[in-house]
């Protein structure tokens, strides 16, 4: 294919102006950048959409300004692995030079950039949980306003043990790092309160049918299953499938309100502890629902609330760090100073570890009260307000054990 | 005992949609020598279209049954277009086709994507089998053993096409010897299509068929093709009797193996595969059609 020489010119010249484009632009104003890590493919590809879709209501009711500054706004897919992760975050701060980064979407993914981004001394609002980076290996350069993946187990562990009265539970989640600690905090909350965990099962994060693991679940009196993205779909429906009717209690993910229009029958009854609900009747919930259906058509669960809440957080540590943020300490001591009522879960606030504290909403799925042009409703039927990721225990004996791993908290014969 | 019963009852269930899906993918194998990586991407698709059509929301609402058809249909329809336009194009040159059909499946999982959205779809049970049957403490849901029945009717109906039509003699002589075929007459190029979409359409409507049990979800294509790979590398490629088999032992071998040996769960289903690769190349009934 031969190219002629003025096609060459032209394009030559068009390929100079796009790659002095942003150098010409970044000349004009304090531009303010935001960066996204999100997974929009695979299994997870669920939440990240619904990550990005946060990100852009929050940034389209501000008209795109944060702290008195023009945001300029980049999203990274991952594709939802580790590697992945880390590539996309050097693009975003070798390449696009961003301020603040915020996600990544899983426990793995942050684990994998949490010491990139502690080097490049970039300030990182995850919302992804990876417990020990703000507990026995804390990083400065982190702040968290969803929750660690033990931080809404807990309650839900001592909801099981003192309101349902369960006294065996069976626990079933994904085979990684956000499922082994979500289960450890089931289990220490649920032993504490009385309660022995039978059994824990693992499948792999891609499994097409869950019914050889359904199949074992026996000998119990409660199911606690810890699924993200679409499995917990499917696994209620394999549940349902085998006739099992033991009452089913779960997390932020396994009861996700971005769930309710997949959800059936099947749903029905299962209780879910979240730092996120739909219900919430509060003026900062009902801006940040109206906004998401307004812009695109959907009804937000906790990935969306996740990343919204972590953008107002972005925006009050600019307003508080008087739109600065070169320098890098002094924004991330802003960042953590900051304290905020008018969110779409209530109240937060971090912890010196730079982890929320706020209030977990315990959930039953049903019909009742159901919006939006939605069958199926979360209603919240307890509240736990203050809620830090060490629970109930003292912060220097829950950093004594070891971080929950599949191995920890150890099985007991019950 | 309520564990055993399960899951053999799912293994001989899962096996059947392994056999809807992989069948065609062996008789494209062994017909066009290429493994049709869009294979996967044709079950997804199949599965959103019928879920699609099923809901009603394209204006008017089918029957599961009818819903399984047309989106096999469709699928058959688009992927003979693209048997047509990109791979008749790079006739002869097997890795180029390998390639186009990995490229068209990545492409097809984000146009899904796109189109449906990151969040699940679930698929209610056709009408009249959304109940159980027990047998002793065991809950055996009613749409899975009509799933076994599908499958045996399925198997049945190929293994005849392939024996007593002539498009099956066809199929038979040109998954035996294509040039010696060409000689003969046989418009070899013209049956490639018809198997491609002949393959492709039932991938699709195992698609459909699996819905209730799978769900449809972003990452379907990428969880069944790897099993459509190892049923056809041990059943052999281009062998109808292989495929079925091959389905059943995997199907056996998936569920008891997850259950039984959770940490060992890939390995063990990949572990025949290997066996078979080293020990007997052409699988345990490759060589032969039927």
């Amino acid at each position: 294919m031969r190219i002629h020489r003025r096609a060459l010119l032209k394009g030559a010249a068009a390929a100079g102006l796009a790659v002095a484009a942003p150098a010409v632009l970044r000349a004009q104003g304090a531009l303010f950048r935001l960066g996204l890590l999100t997974v929009k493919s695979g299994p997870l590809a669920q939440g990240g959409i619904q990550m990005e879709q946060g990100a852009l209501t929050f940034l389209k009711e501000r008209n795109y300004m944060m702290g008195g500054r023009k945001v300029d706004f980049v999203s990274a897919d991952t594709g939802g692995n580790p590697a992945g992760a880390k590539t996309k975050a050097q693009e975003l701060v070798e390449r696009d030079k961003v301020d603040v980064i915020v996600g990544p979407l899983a426990a793995f993914e942050l684990y994998a950039i949490s010491d990139y981004v502690r080097e490049q001394r970039m300030p990182t609002l995850s919302l992804a949980a990876a417990d020990n980076l703000t507990q026995r290996q804390p990083n400065p350069f982190l702040l968290r306003a969803s929750a660690t993946s033990s931080q809404s187990m807990h309650p839900i562990g001592h909801y099981a043990a003192t309101e349902l009265k369960l006294k065996r539970a069976f626990c079933i989640t994904e085979d990684f790092a956000f499922g082994y600690e979500q289960m450890g905090g089931f289990q220490a909350a649920f032993q504490k309160d009385g309660g022995c965990v039978v059994n824990k099962l693992w499948p792999p994060l891609s499994t097409p049918d869950y019914t050889p693991y359904v199949a074992q679940i026996a000998d119990c009196d409660g199911v606690c299953q810890g699924f993200a993205g679409s499995n917990p779909l499917r696994f209620m429906k394999a549940y349902a499938s085998a006739g099992l009717k033991y009452p089913v209690v779960t997390g932020s993910t396994g009861g996700d309100d971005a769930l309710l229009k997949s959800y059936g029958e099947e749903a029905i009854g299962l209780i879910s502890c979240s730092p996120y609900t739909l219900d919430l009747e509060t003026d900062g919930n009902k801006r940040f629902v109206d906004g998401i259906m307004k812009n695109h058509n959907t009804i937000p669960g906790f990935y969306a609330a996740g990343i919204y809440m972590n953008c107002q957080v972005v925006d009050a540590g600019l307003k508080a760090a008087n739109g600065q943020s070169e320098d890098k300490e002094k924004f991330m001591a802003a960042l953590k100073t900051v304290s905020l009522t008018d969110t779409p879960r209530g109240p937060i606030k971090f912890d010196h570890l730079g982890n929320v504290v706020g209030t977990s909403y315990v959930r039953r799925c049903g019909t009742e009260g159901a919006k939006y042009g939605l069958k199926l409703w979360n209603k919240t039927i307890k509240t736990y307000e203050n809620v830090s990721q060490f629970w109930t225990w003292p912060e220097q004996e829950f950093l004594a054990h070891p971080v929950y791993s599949r191995d920890y908290p150890p099985l007991t014969k019950c | 005992m309520t564990f055993w019963v399960l899951l053999t009852v799912n293994s001989v269930t899962f096996g059947g949609l392994l056999f809807l899906l992989s069948a065609g993918f062996s008789l494209i194998f062994g017909l066009m020598r290429i493994p049709n990586l869009t294979h996967g991407s044709m079950f997804m698709a199949g599965a959103y279209l019928g879920a699609t059509l099923l809901a009603g929301q394209l204006g008017f609402s089918l029957n599961f049954w009818l819903a399984a058809v047309v989106a096999a249909l469709a699928v058959a329809a688009l992927s003979a277009l693209m048997e047509r336009v990109l791979l008749r194009r790079l006739a002869g040159q097997q890795l180029a086709q390998v390639l186009v059909t990995l490229g068209v499946s990545l492409m097809v999982a984000d146009i899904c994507l796109m189109v449906w959205g990151g969040d699940p779809i679930s698929v209610d049970n056709p009408p009249g089998l959304g109940g159980f049957v027990r047998i002793g403490a065991a809950a055996l849901p009613l749409y899975r053993m009509a799933v076994i029945v599908i499958a045996a009717v399925f198997a049945i109906g190929l293994w005849l096409m392939l024996e007593r039509t002539r498009l099956g003699a066809m199929i038979r002589a040109g998954v035996d010897d294509p040039d010696m075929a060409r000689v003969v007459g046989i418009r070899v190029s013209r049956l490639f299509t018809i198997v491609f979409a002949l393959g492709a359409g039932l991938a699709a409507f195992a698609g459909m068929i699996g819905g209730p049990i799978l769900s449809v979800y972003p990452g379907l294509d990428q969880d069944m093709l790897p099993l459509a790979l190892v049923v056809v590398i041990l059943g052999g490629t281009g062998s109808l009797l292989g495929s079925f088999v091959g389905s059943i032992i995997i199907g056996f071998i998936y569920n008891f193996g997850q259950a039984l040996l959770p940490e060992l769960a890939y390995f063990v289903l990949f572990l025949p595969m290997v066996l078979v690769l080293v020990l007997r190349p052409q699988g345990l009934f490759g060589g032969q059609v039927l």
